[in-house]
């Protein structure tokens, strides 16, 4: 199951969701939003997805999973919209029959999510800046400074 | 022929717009890229960027067909 929502996440309600009799382990992943990235103080954050083909590949990443762990249930939700310090910006629940794969799925989910899938942040700095994460740095490479958008 | 091109995040706010008409003679996605980078200066090299066109990643190289929809991805940052 993956899906995106622009509301709070409850990830107490989606741990008891992934329940099975023969579960011995579930392992599951916050990502919150953090106050500061590469030295620069944030103070809130945006997410935009592309859901027509975030949700196409998040399918084929859960997929994948349950090809490599032995697996009794896999989940994942992304938040969209505008995220304050603290929030829950991604949830991932992985549940299996020992720990040992639970683990190793909940990381591998984040992992290829963080590579694959169309979905960009936009981090707000309590300095008044703003950027788009990943995406500063190639445009400097193009040797076109993007205007700020302070 | 007509193309949708639709923009998400930093390329959104570039190109000020979500979704546009594109009329082009443009073979492949990467030179309907190509054409939009010149036409808008987004300032961003294709090596930074991945295609999709109908919903799905895509080749540069792949021929443009009437009506179908493309996505330009800036480098993404879920999670």
């Amino acid at each position: 199951m993956f899906r995106l929502q622009a509301v709070p996440i409850d990830c107490a309600a989606l741990n008891r969701e992934l329940a099975a009799p023969g579960a011995g382990a579930l392992v599951s992943f916050e990502g919150r939003v953090r106050n500061s990235n590469e030295g620069r103080s944030v103070d809130r954050l945006e997410y935009e997805a592309y859901p027509g083909l975030a949700e196409r590949e998040m399918k084929r990443i859960l997929a994948e999973a349950g090809e490599r762990f032995p697996l009794l249930g896999l989940a994942c939700v992304h938040r969209t919209g505008a995220l304050e310090i603290g929030d829950v910006a991604v949830w991932v629940g992985a549940l299996s029959g020992h720990r040992g794969e639970a683990f190793e799925a909940c990381q591998f989910v984040i992992d290829e999510l963080k590579h694959r899938v169309p979905i960009w942040k936009k981090e707000h700095y309590t300095d008044g800046d703003a950027e788009w994460v990943n995406c500063a740095r190639c445009a400097e490479h193009a040797g076109h400074r993007h205007p700020s958008t302070k | 022929m007509k193309i949708q091109v639709d923009y998400f995040a930093r390329l959104r706010e570039l190109r000020g717009l979500s979704s546009e008409t594109c009329i082009t003679e443009a073979p492949t996605v990467g030179d309907l890229y190509e054409e939009l980078n010149r036409a808008h200066g987004f300032g961003m090299d294709r090596e930074h960027l991945r295609a999709a066109v109908n919903d799905d990643f895509s080749s540069w190289n792949r021929s443009l067909c009437e009506g179908d929809r493309v996505v330009f991805i800036p480098p993404v940052a879920g999670g």
